[in-house]
């Protein structure tokens, strides 16, 4: 406004170049503001050929039902992606982009950087169609995103190899223990498993727990409502310490990625795998066919205890400093829709959570899914459900543990002192 | 607002110059000034790398101190905690870990200064193709450190490397040095030294270059050679090289941070860890959300650094006084 004064007051030659100035600025301001309305920006973090295709499959459908939306999709490794959210969340804000739920949405929640999308969970019959996932998406009695996808664990194992040997899928720890020693003395190692980035190792004490305590103990102890040194936790590594010290995992696993894990799986060197249903693809890709593939739920440990199993969801969230949460919200509900789960599922291989939505026609979904629906809770995974800074300690103690069990005493007490301290 | 990069801070070459110009125009105006133009001028060409320093290095130091007496998430509000991260920290097994792999890592990588200046002494020849077996000897140190952890990481990997083969042709159970918690840090050390030998025997060659003949006749005269000679004669003359060589060995001790994160990131369970990767994985990793408990551990790696150095420039400049 003083601006204009001056100009009036200067006049003659002055005011018409300042003029002509502000006439620019102005349509500059129009111009972009008028396209800015609609630009919805999307950020994804998947770049191999199925997640990529489902994405991008997804949003040219998106973009044909809302032609009055200029859809601009933005597809990034996953390593990078985690590096660089917690920069982009405060800077340069997209209006929509995947992330995990649990504990790792957890600090942007707290820090006011995920917009509350409780109102498409109620306007969309989320809260029924989507059950399975709730909780998880859940802080504080609101909803902070909408997940697309999600899979199951379990054991993968060499059929082949079983019927070789006679062998059949165990329902109790006593006939798994019974299986991982007749192939022992086959001179094949019973379990694959690579630690190197430490993941690994959480899925297979998360199994053991949940068999050995159930999903209340689970919960409790990633919490921090529950020692590491508590009895029933130490139950659960007497039980782990049984394959240990037996030697059922493969040798040298601390060197390897989970990748490299599958190679003495798919040459018959080891018969099976504790692993998530994204391992599928893997195996497939390094020859072996579906008949001499299957999975079994993880077995029993303790007689009766409710079976609950590892789901890990994948799921789209808004940054609170998004420029079109509007049309954000539009692309929220979309992706929940039956239909779109069905597709994007049916591509990956993984299973839709929405209950209206189709499950593909593969045995490993089929059975995943029969796995999830007739569970009693669903884990997200030790990663996700503790935080952050108790998960990555923990973690390192699990593979400790597979390297040294007589260390045990000490890594309890170890992950006890980073426990009291980094829940408050 | 899209991006936060400001690209009207990014001043050209040619700005530079002008502004300079522009002051040393302003300057020949006034007596003082012209008067004392040495004094000044040198300043005008420092000031843009002290600015830069100043902004890049020294301001974030202080930063990242006062950062250390916070506890903070990088998102959210931060929480003054005075002393708590140090008083942790001292009571840190992963830090004692780190720092004991530190204090390995400033032993082991200094073998690369003698080793250096073996290969320079063996290079320094004129013979057919030199400039070629030179060339070889340095490439270790032009490959990215990124390269150099991934080739090593394939060689150590105990199912397909090349050192499980060797080990398997000798009749021996191959070694996973990577997932050892005692050979880790070697193995890793080991891979490192690899360039860091490169780096000192380049050193030594261009300072061989300029070893005076003279003297080397003068000795050679008076009947001085082989290792008298090295010890009398040619080091001494080669104390500026020596001098960069242990500087840039022992930073690059301190701050092995590229290394560990190729070929182990810490592992097995933290046993192979450094402080700088430390830092790195409390602070700024995946699961890293302390801000402040990563600041106070950059803040005990500046002060053992800084402790070295300076002990290593005060020693220097009595030298140079005495001599």
């Amino acid at each position: 406004m003083e601006f204009l004064l001056i100009a009036f007051m200067i006049g003659g030659e002055m005011y018409t170049k300042i003029k002509l100035i502000l006439i620019s600025l102005l349509s500059v301001i129009l111009i972009s503001s008028a396209s800015f309305a609609r630009d919805l920006v999307i950020t994804f973090d998947d770049m191999n050929p199925g997640p990529k295709a489902a994405f991008e499959n997804a949003i040219a459908k998106f973009q044909k039902e809302n032609p009055d939306i200029n859809v601009i999709a933005n597809n990034g490794d996953r390593e990078e992606h985690k590096a660089a959210i917690r920069n982009f969340l405060i800077a340069d804000a997209p209006d929509v982009t995947s992330w995990y739920p649990g504990n790792r949405m957890r600090p942007f929640v707290k820090a006011g950087l995920f917009e509350d999308v409780s109102d498409v969970w109620d306007e969309n019959n989320f809260h029924e169609d989507l059950a399975a996932i709730k909780p998880t998406m859940t802080i504080g009695g609101r909803q902070w995103g909408v997940p697309y996808s999600y899979y199951q664990w379990g054991v993968y194992y060499r059929k082949d190899i079983f019927d070789k040997l006679g062998l059949f899928e165990p329902n109790t720890w006593v006939q798994f223990k019974y299986i991982c020693e007749t192939l022992k003395k086959n001179g094949i190692a019973p379990i694959t498993i690579g630690t190197r980035y430490l993941w690994t190792a959480a899925g297979v004490f998360d199994y053991i727990n949940l068999r050995t305590n159930g999903y209340k103990v689970h919960n409790d102890l990633t919490a921090g409502k529950i020692k590491y040194t508590d009895p029933r936790i130490r139950k659960t590594f007497e039980y782990w310490a049984e394959l240990v010290n037996a030697g059922y995992f493969i040798e040298n696993h601390a060197s390897m990625a989970w990748q490299d894990a599958v190679v003495p799986f798919a040459n018959g060197e080891a018969a099976m795998y504790v692993m998530g249903n994204f391992s599928v693809d893997a195996y497939k890709n390094a020859g072996l066919t579906y008949d001499q593939i299957d999975f079994f739920k993880f077995p029993e440990i303790t007689k009766d205890m409710p079976r609950a199993e590892e789901a890990p969801a994948d799921a789209f969230f808004i940054p609170t400093n998004a420029k079109n949460k509007r049309d954000a919200k539009k692309w929220l509900a979309f992706v929940a829709r039956p239909d779109v789960q069905s597709e994007w599922n049916e591509t990956i291989g993984q299973l839709p959570i929405n209950s209206k939505a189709k499950v593909a026609d593969d045995k490993f979904i089929t059975e995943g899914f029969e796995t999830l629906n007739t569970a009693v809770g669903l884990a997200q995974f030790y990663d996700r459900d503790a935080i952050p800074e108790m998960a990555a300690a923990g973690m390192e103690g699990f593979q400790e543990f597979m390297m040294n069990p007589d260390r045990l005493d000490k890594i309890l007490k170890r992950l006890d002192k980073i426990q009291s301290k980094v829940y408050k | 607002m899209g991006g936060v990069t400001p690209t009207h801070l990014k001043l050209s070459f040619i700005d530079w110059l002008l502004f300079l110009q522009q002051i040393a125009l302003f300057d020949q105006k006034k007596r003082i000034y012209s008067e004392n133009k040495l004094v000044f001028a040198p300043w005008y060409f420092l000031l843009p790398a002290i600015a830069f320093f100043l902004v890049y290095v020294i301001i974030p130091i202080f930063q990242s101190v006062w950062i250390s007496f916070y506890e903070w998430d990088g998102l959210g509000e931060a929480q003054w905690v005075g002393l708590a991260n140090y008083i942790e920290l001292f009571d840190d097994e992963y830090f004692y870990t780190s720092l004991k792999n530190n204090c390995i890592w400033l032993i082991l990588y200094l073998f690369a200064v003698p080793i250096g200046l073996f290969i320079a002494l063996f290079l320094n020849q004129i013979v057919f193709g030199i400039r070629f077996y030179k060339s070889l000897f340095f490439f270790p140190f032009v490959i990215s450190q990124v390269v150099v952890g991934l080739i090593f990481a394939w060689f150590y990997n105990p199912n397909f490397g090349l050192l499980a083969y060797i080990f398997l042709s000798l009749g021996l159970e191959p070694i996973a040095i990577l997932s050892d918690e005692e050979l880790v840090t070697y193995g890793i050390i080991f891979a490192g030294l690899w360039p860091q030998i490169a780096y000192c025997m380049i050193l030594y060659l261009t300072g061989l270059s300029n070893v005076s003949k003279d003297l080397m006749e003068a000795a050679r005269l008076d009947g001085a050679k082989g290792l008298k000679m090295l010890w009398h004669v040619v080091l001494p003359q080669l104390r500026p090289a020596t001098f960069i060589s242990v500087v840039v060995t022992v930073i690059g001790a301190l701050r092995s941070f590229d290394m560990v994160a190729i070929m182990t990131e810490g592992g097995p369970y933290g046993s192979s860890n450094v402080l700088a990767y430390y830092m790195y994985e409390t602070a700024l990793s995946e699961y890293g959300f302390r801000l402040g408990y990563g600041s106070a551990i950059a803040t005990v790696l500046f002060f053992i650094m800084l402790i070295y150095i300076s002990y290593f420039l005060w020693r220097l400049y009595k030298n140079e006084r005495e001599a």
